[in-house]
C-alpha cells in the first residue's frame, strides 16, 4: 500500500505522522518528498548509503546543424527557447526538461544534456529503508526532483511506501501524491488548517485518490474541521491531541510514538481501517 | 527605420504600456514614413513564464530595430540584444510622444534590464 501524507497548510504535522506511520507499518519505505525543505531525517537519523545527483535534461544546440527554422521554440510550452538570427538562445531555469525540442527538431541539431537540479540519497533507519533529496539552492523546478527520487524508492520493492508530501497544492504537491493509493490530509482546528485542508482535498479527490483527515492540535481552536468534514463527508482517521510533551519531543528530535507512545495502537488501526476500506472500496 | 513601442491600446494615442513582455500590444512605426501598425501581444499575457523572451522574438518578426518601452527584465533584454535590437526604457505617456521622444533622441538607449523578472 502506498500512502502519501499531505496537508495543504504547512507545519500541520506531516511528517509526524509520516515517520509514526513508516514505524508502524512492515515492509515500509518512507520517502521525504519535501525536497525543498526535508526533516523526516531528524527523526530516524538514517545511515545513509547510497547519493546520487539528479539531472533535468535541457536542449543543448549544435549551432552548425541549425537552420533556424524555429521550431523547438514554437512547441516549448515554457518559452525557454527564442531563435533569433538562425541561433537559439536557451533560458535553462525556464526548462521543464520535456524534450519536445529534440523531437520538433528535424535538422537533429538538438541533443539532450543535463542541469544539476538537487541531490538524492538513502539508506535505512532502524531497518526501515529511508529516501530523500535537497534541491540544489536556487533552483526553481522540485517536481523532476520528486519524480526521481520516488522512482528510485520504488526500486527498493517494499510492500508499503509512506510518502510525506511538500506543503501547498501545487505542483510538487501533485508530483509527490501521484500514484498513491490513499492520501493522509493533516490539519489542525484553525482558520488556515481549514482553508488548506479545502484545497488539499479538492486537489486529491481531482487526481482520483482517496481521502482521510488527520486531525492534528485537536482541543486548540474550534469544530470547524469537524464541522468541514462531516458537511463534505470526509472521514477524521484520527485526532491527536495539542500537547505539550510532543511539541516537547518534537523539539529535541523524538518522533511522537516516543512522546506519546498509547498513540502507536490508534496508528495501526488506523492504517487497518485505510486498508479494509480500500479492500471493499 | 522600424520602432516598436510597447502600448496599452492598438493606435498611436494609446498610452505606452510599462510592461514590456506582458504589454497588450505593440505599434511598429516606420520612422522614415510615418506608417505604423499594431502587433497583438495577447498570447503572452497570460503565459507563466517568459513573456519577456516570446515577446523579444515576436518584436525580432517585425523587423523593428529599436524598442521603446517603460521597463524591460533580464530575459527580454538578453533577448532583444541578440536579435540586434536596441532597447530604450523608462518611456511613457502616449505612443505618439514616445515616438517623438525617440526622433528627437530625448531616449537614452538601456545597456541592460532596468527591472528584475516579473517586477
Amino acid at each position: 500500500m502506498r500512502i502519501a501524507i499531505a496537508s495543504g497548510k504547512g507545519g500541520t504535522g506531516k511528517t509526524t505522522v509520516a515517520v509514526a506511520l513508516a514505524r508502524v507499518m512492515d515492509s515500509c519505505v518512507l520517502v521525504d518528498c519535501d525536497v525543498e525543505a526535508p526533516n523526516a531525517h531528524l527523526f530516524l537519523s538514517p545511515e545513509v548509503s547510497h547519493t546520487q545527483e539528479a539531472f533535468v535534461m535541457i536542449p543543448v544546440v549544435d549551432d552548425d546543424k541549425c537552420t533556424g527554422c524555429g521550431e523547438c521554440s514554437r512547441v516549448c510550452q515554457f518559452n525557454a527557447l527564442a531563435v533569433l538570427n538562425k541561433s537559439v538562445l536557451v533560458f535553462e531555469e525556464l526548462c521543464h526538461g520535456c524534450g519536445g525540442c529534440v523531437i520538433a527538431c528535424e535538422p537533429k541539431a538538438i541533443t539532450e544534456g543535463g542541469r544539476l537540479i538537487g541531490t538524492m540519497q538513502w539508506g535505512k533507519a532502524n531497518g526501515m529503508d529511508f529516501f530523500d533529496a535537497k534541491l540544489r539552492i536556487g533552483e526553481p523546478m522540485s517536481p523532476p526532483l520528486i519524480k526521481g527520487l520516488k522512482r528510485q524508492a520504488d526500486l527498493a520493492e517494499a510492500e508499503n511506501m509512506i510518502l510525506d508530501c511538500p506543503p501547498g497544492t501545487t505542483c510538487p504537491m501533485v508530483e509527490a501524491v501521484s500514484g498513491a493509493d490513499y492520501c493522509i490530509l493533516v490539519t489542525e482546528p484553525t482558520p488556515f488548517g481549514l482553508h488548506d485542508l479545502n484545497m488539499a482535498a479538492q486537489a486529491v479527490r481531482d487526481m482520483g485518490i482517496p481521502s482521510g483527515v488527520i486531525l492534528n492540535r485537536a482541543g486548540m481552536g474550534d469544530n470547524c474541521i469537524q464541522e468541514y468534514c462531516r458537511a463534505n463527508g470526509m472521514t477524521i482517521l484520527m485526532e491527536i491531541p495539542h500537547r505539550r510533551e510532543i511539541a516537547e519531543g518534537y523539539a529535541v528530535g523524538k518522533d511522537i510514538l516516543r512522546s506519546m507512545p498509547e498513540l502507536e495502537d490508534e496508528f495501526k488501526n488506523m492504517i487497518k481501517t485505510i486498508n479494509e476500506g480500500l479492500n471493499n472500496g | 527605420m522600424l520602432i516598436c513601442i510597447s502600448s496599452q491600446g492598438a493606435d498611436l494615442s494609446s498610452q505606452v504600456d510599462p510592461r514590456f513582455g506582458r504589454a497588450a500590444q505593440f505599434i511598429v512605426v516606420d520612422t522614415e514614413t510615418g506608417e505604423a501598425k499594431a502587433v497583438d501581444n495577447k498570447q503572452n499575457l497570460q503565459a507563466a513564464q517568459g513573456a519577456g523572451i516570446q515577446a523579444a522574438q515576436t518584436v525580432a518578426n517585425t523587423g523593428a530595430k529599436a524598442v521603446v518601452t517603460g521597463h524591460c527584465g533580464p530575459k527580454a533584454f538578453t533577448t532583444l540584444n541578440a536579435a540586434g535590437i536596441a532597447v530604450f526604457t523608462g518611456s511613457n505617456g502616449t505612443v505618439a510622444q514616445a515616438l517623438e521622444d525617440f526622433k528627437a533622441g530625448k531616449l537614452e538607449k538601456a545597456s541592460g534590464a532596468d527591472v528584475e523578472g516579473h517586477w
